[in-house]
């Protein structure tokens, strides 16, 4: 009797049409020598996102943040369940809007561009800034 | 011993802030498919006294003139949000109960004895607000029906933190008192005029009618409410979601439909939805009904209303044994000179799809029964292409008036949303 080997794949790492096609074919009582070492393929979701509930993609527009090899139209992976520190990239919202730049604590809060042609924003008395998550990859297409 | 209901706030309106913090403070309204009625208000707008379920027409120029945000309704981004949300309370305690697109049950009796459900109640909101976004409230209490009485004592006390531990008898007690029965889970307004004319006008007075009285008067049904009012828990979570009993699609037109060659085909559009919402659940159907009617709102038009079920004889969830029906049901209803302004497809009577069962006789109408290629066929309308069966029209919803729907934020590349 012939049994057939499928593999380890899990749904979600497919393209929608898939036809299972069988990775080997092995005879009952002699297991494949290599079932014990079949990894699943390298998934890039993995590697970007960490927490998938509290992680957003975003579209990254212009050049203020060249220096941090954020191009335009990057797509960013952020993370609103990390923490932001000293010197992280952020999203945040001022004056209703979005902005992607880097956070300083110090000397002076403000949020930093990478792009020397850009100016810092300081939060004025008054303004409301809020941090909507840390940016934790940008994904660039050439 | 304790259940939390966590319930997401004005979660439609909710949603569409996400993305849009300019929204911060201005009214919002969500419309219903066809931009129909309001289905969903921010606070800003329940202040400006937006009803539920008001036609749109009726009260639009008023909100706009106020500045208001108005929204078509945006199920994929919302269905987005709600798994988002969902998928974090499971991480919180091992036993959940979605109980729908803005509410779920946690089971709390996992948790250690010494844990203050009231803090850990502030957590849950702090973070699913950090991680998504989304404001919710959160009702703890010995049992289920108690905490949705918890929830309503948070919208009517207007309670800053949004979190209530209803933990002790006096606590229960005043929230009953203020609760009107027709607020109590399961009370419908059917029965809340009953009650009412029995005498029982709030929670707490329904919570000090005996059990077995109310068995008696009303049902058994009704009785483990008051059982539950009382403290007891008689409800528990549900983990396997029991699958559905029916499936309808339906839709208001955009515009009115007078002739039947233009009917047909927004019809067979709603079968072919209708039997992949089967597939999905993996459900076969022996009962088909079609149903048209015109727009109660057009008074000085001529009204028709018609219903017509067909019966299977072997149950399917093939989209061609549908449509078949779906034909034969629309063209005896069908009356020409009336302006229709919606039909649907409903879809009763449910077996499993793995449990075959012959009939003594041949069946008539030979079904199609072909799984592989519904299969085949579902994988590709899910991908990229799409494949239409002949008696469809080919742009899947229409007509259909939708004009203001927010962009597919979180699944569509080209949709995301952006930042300077």
């Amino acid at each position: 009797m012939k049994v057939d080997y499928i593999g380890k794949i899990s749904e979600e790492n497919l393209p929608a049409i898939f036809v299972p096609y069988f990775l080997e074919s092995v005879h009952a009582g002699f297991p494949s020598p290599a079932s014990d070492y079949i990894e699943s393929p390298i998934d890039l979701n993995k590697h970007l996102i960490k927490n998938g509930a509290a992680t957003f993609l975003v579209r990254a527009q212009g050049q203020s943040m060249v220096g941090s090899g954020i191009t335009d139209q990057a797509v960013l992976v952020v993370d609103r369940s990390i923490k932001p520190s000293h010197n992280s990239i952020v999203v945040a919202t001022i004056d209703g809007e979005f902005v992607c730049k880097r956070l300083k604590l110090k000397p002076r809060m403000c949020l930093m561009p990478d792009n020397p042609d850009y100016p810092p924003i300081f939060i004025n008395h008054g303004q409301e800034l809020e941090i909507v998550g840390t940016v934790t990859a940008a994904i660039n297409k050439f | 011993m304790a259940f939390a209901l966590v319930d997401c706030e004005s979660f439609y309106a909710s949603c569409e802030r996400i993305f849009r913090p300019d929204l911060k403070n201005i009214p919002i309204v969500v419309l219903s498919n066809n931009d129909g009625c309001v289905i969903a208000r921010s606070t800003e707008a329940k202040k400006m006294g937006i009803s539920m379920g008001v036609p749109w027409f009726k009260v639009r120029d008023s909100f706009l003139k106020e500045n208001g945000q108005v929204f078509s309704s945006n199920f994929t981004f919302y269905g987005d949000i709600s798994a988002r949300v969902m998928n974090i309370l499971e991480g919180f305690v091992p036993r959940t109960e979605v109980y729908s697109i803005d509410e779920a049950f946690l089971d709390l009796d996992t948790l250690k004895k010494n844990y203050d459900l009231y803090d850990f109640g502030c957590h849950i909101r702090t973070l699913v607000r950090q991680w998504t976004g989304v404001p919710v409230r959160i009702g703890i209490a010995p049992n289920k029906t108690l905490s949705k009485i918890a929830i309503n004592e948070i919208k009517r006390r207007n309670a800053p933190t949004s979190v209530l531990h209803l933990s002790n008898k006096n606590q229960i007690r005043e929230a009953l008192k203020h609760t009107p029965v027709h607020k109590v889970w399961g009370v419908g307004r059917r029965l809340n005029d009953h009650l009412n004319a029995a005498g029982i006008n709030t929670a707490l007075e329904l919570a000090e009618v005996s059990p077995q009285n109310i068995r008696k008067k009303f049902s058994i049904v009704l009785e483990r409410t008051v059982r539950e009012l009382r403290g007891e828990r008689c409800l528990g979570i549900e983990d396997d979601i029991s699958s559905k009993k029916q499936i309808v699609v339906s839709r208001s037109f955009g515009e009115r439909v007078s002739n039947l060659e233009t009917l047909k085909p927004i019809v067979s559009n709603f079968a072919v939805r209708a039997a992949e919402k089967l597939r999905h659940e993996r459900q076969k159907c022996s009962q088909v009904s079609v149903f048209v009617r015109t727009s109660p709102f057009n008074k000085n038009k001529p009204q028709h209303t018609g219903m017509k079920t067909i019966e299977l004889f072997t149950p399917t969830n093939d989209t061609r044994d549908i449509l078949i029906a779906a034909k034969k049901g629309l063209l005896p209803i069908f009356r020409s000179g009336y302006d229709y302004a919606k039909a649907g497809i409903i879809l009763n009577r449910f077996s499993d799809e793995q449990t075959k069962q012959y009939s003594l006789f041949k069946d008539p109408n030979e079904p199609k029964e072909d799984t592989k290629l519904m299969k085949y066929i579902d994988q590709m309308n899910n991908y990229e292409t799409q494949v239409y069966y002949a008696s469809q029209n080919t742009k899947r919803w229409s007509p259909m008036k939708q004009n203001m729907t927010s962009p597919k934020y979180t699944t569509n590349w080209y949709e995301l949303p952006k930042v300077n």
